[in-house]
């Protein structure tokens, strides 16, 4: 792709970032400007993230759109971008779930009506900031995918942690089970956790991507940063890192990717900052930000350091055992839906890992298809459940029973929303978790035979949700006046399950575009699939 | 023609769409257009038959490649269809019940407020099912597999306020996955070993793969048939599933989707065939079932849960045909479309009575209803009649033929094996006139209702529920109800027979399960007189406990297998006990560790953190003075360093 | 006279000066030990000047001759308005300096 054509990568994240930049500049009083300007952006976007998909050629080059300049030169850092296939995929992705984000968010931020009379809401501004820091991480978010340089990745990875860290700690629900007041201090300890497990990951990623300098530094004419030419190194034996350092320099980068995906045992954080945080929020951080952490091991991970990557699968994969079953057991535990849905995540993480890690292009192209179709999936389910919550004021699964005879439109899109996160055939997730599965089964009979007993506890944790919310009479005052979804909130959830359907029968489009790039994956780490035990069926077909 | 496959579930899909999108607009006129779809199905399916019928036995199966599903390298998966002799039939049995139930709930969900909503979920179950039986790979068979299971739940639950209802369906749910998960497993080897799962590659390589390959793949096809064909150990949802719409369970729960696993281990032939341990545990597995569903049949009073035991006994029986390889397989099918008739028209009776009885489901509360309900007593007999295998209806011809295969397993097995089938017919012989005498003879038991019994108040937990305690007027139902069950009356009245014409049905199924002749060890005229014998025992026992004296309206505390039998043999107890109650303690553990161990750990290097800088926070007293002497002393040891390097 | 003897001097004032600020609470003792430690360093960079025939000591010590009586101004300024608020000219009183 030639350097002089239209910077379209960057414009994808400029657009929104310039738009976060206009929301919070719109005066006080007009929220409701600001909240059009912010959706208007995010559509903005999404046409430019759907420009991006059409203008990426699933069979050429494997970075494509690519972009190069020059920026801190003594460093060899270069502003770097460039799409493949998975992360054009998840552009995509988050191009299509923050207009969503931001309409099902359209009444979280309205300044305290109990507020100190018209001079608080002349100062306090919490609207215009709610869409801003939402448009902002969607920027940081879609350069992290992109780049291809490790030092302007590593730049915008952290850089994410200030809007969320504003987005959970200034945000909540207005109603809490302890509280108001208790409610604003477990809201800034959720956030405070998140922002000093990313940090602390970030920090030793740091240490690691120095060190990743200091040996290109020692080796190639200039040290540099950049994925390709580190790779192109590597390839041509140009490069030799030793395999102390090469595991190393990978348990650093690794361990902040596991933070952020989150692996077991360092996931505490989500439950918290999901649980605290409104359910658009919480949707951002499972489906957007998340996605960063387990794209950047398929990129980085196995992209700079091959060996270690595959010393140090049967650690990872025993970890994501451990997520998936860990997580689907104590989301049947949970009281609280946010919280229930944050451990069916940290399951669902799990099966993203183990794709990538069973080194399988059944696994990886799984793996990838996975972290699109979670995002829609856990969007439409979370989403729904937020409708929900604030309609009753409560978190506590406790409090509901009933609803679907009340409510028979927001009951069904929860259940479908239900559905897609436990895998049911003919809706997208079934596709990515079936292809995880094979994937690893092929390589670790095993370990796929433990992740498949994931999908018995994922029926039962969706299923006692549903029962325990939806189902059986109606004995409450609350749930006896609960209104169905209204028509804002059904244009939120509607197109989520219409592509969930879609993407389930026909996801044909999504993994042409996958293969090549899990193909280049793969052979950057030196893997081929494994065989079948009778390699003649083929041709006897 | 080919293209006309597609079209078979198209048409229920469409009406699942339509009428579970639409909207209370639909609510008029919504259950006809579900019927009618579902009839298109059936007419699509009958021109295929015909069309099949003009060709020759080999060239039968028709074939359609809709679009290529999950292309991955190494991992194709395509949306494709094939219509063989099997799938034919499934697909008329299929349509055919499906569209007769779909007449029958018009008047049987007439005063629902949901009906548009069921009719929707019927439509859905009938495109899942189709696609379950007409898929050419095993992972789309995997969606249809999956689709039914859902269908099911949805059903079940219908009534959802009902909490036992909604606990029922998740039960169902949840238990089927536990099967799914096997036929997940069962794909993941395929692959592994053939590189496809597409049913011509694998059938017809099987034998290539080695033996210990093929019997853990067809284990795990047995655990996903016992999982949606309600067998041991994964039996338990059935008898739940009961608190579903009668309708359901007729067509549901007794006709089509509890059949799909013996359609899963018929299709999967070729690999049972190739793996004979395989094949001995899935006639243990039917064995076991047959018997512990009869017996499960013989001590509920509750007239649909008598039926589900029956289901599942029958099942027993289909799936232990199956398990006798090419012997068997023709039987099972034939035995599996015979049960569809009769087992469907025996539901629908039931839930005729009920209709007529304000849904009481207690057979001690009946009695006599024959006055009453002449169409529904004249239909449930035949049905009767056919199920207990009476000479000449349905039922005989086609149990008796399992029971001459069984016989003709070999050795040990054979005895086994058809001393099983026999005692099992005279326990249905049993418990299907005990079924008769309480619900149609002897007297009226429904008037001056006694209050439940303190004493056990677990026998009829719906009727009390129901709130419904006016008097009951029995009287016959609407003729969109009674149709459906005369027409299914001539089919088990007359389907053994005609299947066993010249043997048609064995002669039709040949080209895609192939076929031996059964030769037991003892005459065939000596098999079906002892079938008989047993049989006319059955009868005779249960005309003597329930037919001679008065029957107590509450029941007798009966003894200890009664007891066990009316729990389900505490297979439910135990489960509960271990997976429920154990499932329980570990989420609830596992809830705290979290909090105190890993999370704890975390807090607790936090509070070390700030432990530590509260005593560092201590050096800082504010006197100037002791600032100067950190000064001085830090001046004196960098001195002192400087001195020292410089000495070194 | 040899040069050395005025180092001997200067270490010896330098330690007077550190003691008096280091035991000593009045501020304005403290300020003069100060002064004392200050003027013990521009002995010292004298005493070298002579002994390296090197000018740049001395220029160094009216550098600092100038910023102590720049301090100076500031200190007792400082003093002054410590005693004013406090009625006290012990250092110790002002601890407040603390987290």
């Amino acid at each position: 792709m030639s350097d002089m054509s239209f910077p379209l990568v960057t414009a994808t994240a400029v657009l929104p970032a310039l738009g976060a930049v206009a929301t919070a500049a719109v005066p006080a009083a007009r929220r409701t400007v600001a909240k059009w300007l912010a959706l208007a952006v995010s559509l903005g976007t999404l046409v430019l993230a759907g420009w991006v998909l059409a203008a990426f050629d699933a069979g050429g080059e494997r970075y494509q759109l690519t972009e190069s300049y020059a920026w801190i030169a003594d460093f060899g850092v270069r502003y770097e971008v460039g799409v493949d296939g998975i992360a054009a995929a998840l552009i995509a992705l988050t191009a299509l779930l923050i207009p969503f984000i931001i309409a099902a968010g359209w009444h979280d931020a309205e300044p305290d009506p109990d507020g100190e009379g018209a001079d608080a809401g002349r100062r306090w501004r919490p609207t215009q900031g709610f869409f801003a820091l939402i448009l902002m991480v969607e920027a940081m978010v879609i350069i992290s995918f992109a780049a291809t340089d490790v030092f302007v990745f590593y730049i915008f990875f952290e850089a994410m942690l200030i809007p969320m860290y504003f987005l959970i700690g200034g945000f909540g629900d207005r109603a809490h089970a302890a509280g108001e007041a208790e409610g604003a201090k477990q809201r800034s300890y959720a956030a405070v956790k998140f922002l000093l497990y990313n940090l602390a990951g970030g920090l030793i990623m740091l240490a690691a991507v120095i060190g990743l300098y200091v040996v290109t530094a020692d080796q190639l004419p200039a040290g540099t940063f950049s994925l390709q030419q580190i790779a192109e190194a590597r390839a041509s034996g140009e490069l030799e890192m030793a395999t102390n350092t090469e595991r190393l320099l990978f348990l650093g980068f690794f361990l902040a990717f596991a933070v952020k995906a989150p692996l077991w045992p360092l996931h505490t954080w989500l439950p918290n900052a999901m649980g605290e945080s409104t359910a658009p929020v919480a949707v951002l951080i499972t489906a957007v930000v998340d996605k960063v952490g387990t794209f950047a091991m398929l990129r980085f991970c196995l992209g700079l350091f091959p060996e270690a990557s595959a010393w140090a699968t049967p650690v990872v994969i025993v970890l994501a055992l451990v997520s998936i079953v860990y997580g689907a057991l104590l989301a049947v535990g949970q009281r609280d839906i946010k919280r229930l849905v944050a451990y069916a995540s940290i399951s669902h993480f799990g099966f993203i890992i183990l794709g990538i890690f069973a080194m399988t292009s059944q696994g990886q192209s799984g793996a990838t298809l996975y972290m699109v179709f979670h995002g829609i999936s856990t969007a439409a389910l979370m989403l729904v459940a937020g409708f929900l919550i604030s309609r009753r004021g409560s978190r506590l699964i406790a409090d509901y029973g009933g609803v679907q005879k009340v409510a028979p439109v927001l009951a069904g899109t929860f259940l479908i929303g239900g559905l897609a996160t436990l895998s049911l055939p003919g809706l997208a997730p079934f596709v990515s978790e079936f292809l995880v599965l094979v994937g690893t089964f092929s390589r670790y009979p095993a370990a796929g035979i433990v992740a498949t007993a994931g999908i018995v506890l994922a029926a039962i944790y969706v299923l006692l949700l549903y029962q325990r919310t939806m189902t059986g009479p109606v004995d409450k005052p609350e749930i006896a006046r609960m209104p169905d979804l209204r028509p804002r909130e059904l244009a939120v959830v509607a197109p989520l399950i219409a592509l969930l359907i879609f993407l389930g029968v026909f996801p044909k489009p999504l993994t042409d575009i996958v293969n090549p790039a899990v193909e280049h994956t793969l052979s950057d780490v030196r893997e081929t699939d494994p065989e079948p035990e009778l390699p003649a069926v083929e041709a006897t077909e | 023609m080919d293209s006309l496959i597609g079209l078979l579930v198209a048409a229920p899909l469409l009406g699942a769409a339509v009428l579970l999108c639409g909207g209370r607009r639909l609510d008029r006129t919504g259950h006809w257009l579900g019927t009618a779809l579902a009839a298109t199905s059936f007419v699509i399916g009958a021109v295929l038959f015909f069309d099949m019928l003009g060709r020759e036995g080999e060239d039968r199966a028709l074939h359609q490649h809709l679009f290529s599903w999950v292309p991955v390298q190494g991992f194709q998966a395509d949306v494709a269809f094939q219509l063989d002799q099997l799938s034919m039939t499934f697909v008329l049995l299929i349509t055919g019940v499906g569209s007769l139930i779909h007449l029958y709930s018009i008047g049987y969900m007439e005063h629902d407020e949901r009906r548009r909503r069921f009719f929707g979920y019927l439509n859905l179950f009938l495109a899942a099912m189709l696609l379950l039986v007409l898929a050419d790979n095993y992972l789309l068979l995997y969606v249809g597999w999956e689709g039914v299971g859902l269908a099911s739940f949805l059903l079940i639950g219908f009534w959802q306020h009902k909490p036992s209802a909604a606990t029922a369906a998740k039960k169902a749910f949840i238990v089927n996955r536990v099967g799914d998960m096997g036929l997940s497993i069962a794909i993941f080897l395929m692959f592994t070993t053939f590189g496809t799962f597409a049913f011509g590659p694998v059938l017809e390589n099987a034998d290539r793969a080695g033996e210990g390959t093929l019997t853990a793949i067809g284990l795990m096809l047995l655990l996903a048939a016992c999982g949606k064909s309600a067998q041991v150990p994964l039996q338990s949802w059935l008898g739940d599933a009961m608190e579903g719409p009668t309708p359901v369970s007729a067509l549901i729960h007794a006709a089509t989707m509890v059949t799909a696993g013996v359609y899963l281990i018929t299709r999967s032939g070729a690999i049972f065939d190739a793996a004979p341990t395989a094949q001995t545990v899935v006639v243990t597995v039917g064995a076991v079932t047959l018997l512990f569903g009869a017996i499960v049949g013989c001590a509920k009073d509750d007239i649909k849960k008598a039926l589900a035991g029956s289901t599942m006994s029958q099942i027993g029986y289909m799936v232990l045909a199956a398990g006798l390889g090419p012997i068997g397989y023709a039987f099972a099918i034939m035995h599996l479309v015979t049960h569809g008739f009769f087992k469907a028209g025996l539901f629908l009776g039931a839930g005729s009575v009920m209709h007529g009885m304000n849904d009481e489901v207690d057979m001690r509360k009946y009695g006599g209803l024959r006055r009453y309900m002449p169409v529904t007593f004249v239909t449930f007999g035949l049905g009767y009649l056919a199920i207990i295998g009476f000479p000449g209806l349905s039922g005989f011809f086609s149990k008796d033929l399992i029971i001459e295969a069984a016989f003709s397993a070999g050795g040990v097995q054979g005895w086994v094996l058809g001393g099983a089938t026999l005692l099992g017919a005279g326990l249905t012989a049993y418990y299907m006139t005990r079924v008769m005498i309480l619900t149609f003879f002897g007297e009226p038991r429904w008037k001056n209702r006694p209050a439940p019994s303190p004493a056990s108040p677990d026998v009829e937990p719906s009727a009390q529920e129901s709130g419904e305690h006016a008097e009951p007027h029995p009287h016959e139902s609407p003729r969109s109800m009674t149709i459906p069950m005369i027409v299914l009356a001539f089919g088990s009245v007359f389907a053994g027979g005609l299947f066993n014409w010249g043997e048609a049905f064995v002669h039709w199924l040949e080209p895609v399960t192939s076929f031996e002749h059964p030769h037991p060890p003892i005459p065939i005229p000596v098999i079906t007189a002892a079938t008989v014998t047993m049989m006319l025992l059955g009868v005779g026992v249960a005309w003597a406990q329930y037919a001679r004296r008065p029957v107590p309206v509450v029941a007798p505390r009966g003894s200890l297998l009664t007891r066990s039998a009316r729990r389900d043999l505490l297979q439910d107890d135990f489960n509960h006990a271990v997976f429920v109650s154990g499932g329980q303690h570990l989420t609830r553990s596992l809830v705290y560790l979290d909090h105190t161990v890993v999370d704890g750990a975390v807090n607790g290097t936090a509070a070390a953190f700030g432990g530590l800088s509260g005593r560092m926070r201590k050096l800082q007293n504010g006197f100037a003075r002791s600032y100067a002497v950190s000064m001085f002393g830090g001046a004196a040891v960098l001195v002192a360093a400087t001195l020292l390097m410089r000495a070194v | 006279m040899n040069p050395v003897n005025y180092l001997y001097l200067a270490a010896l004032l330098f330690t007077i000066g550190a003691t008096g600020v280091l035991i000593r609470r009045n501020a304005i003792i403290v300020f003069m030990s100060i002064e004392l430690m200050l003027n013990a360093a521009n002995l010292t960079l004298v005493a070298f000047s002579r002994m390296h025939g090197n000018l740049d000591g001395q220029i160094m010590a009216f550098f600092v001759m100038v910023v102590a009586a720049a301090e100076v101004v500031v200190g007792l300024a400082i003093i002054v308005m410590l005693y004013r608020s406090r009625h006290s000219a012990s250092v110790d009183d002002a601890s407040l300096m603390k987290l």
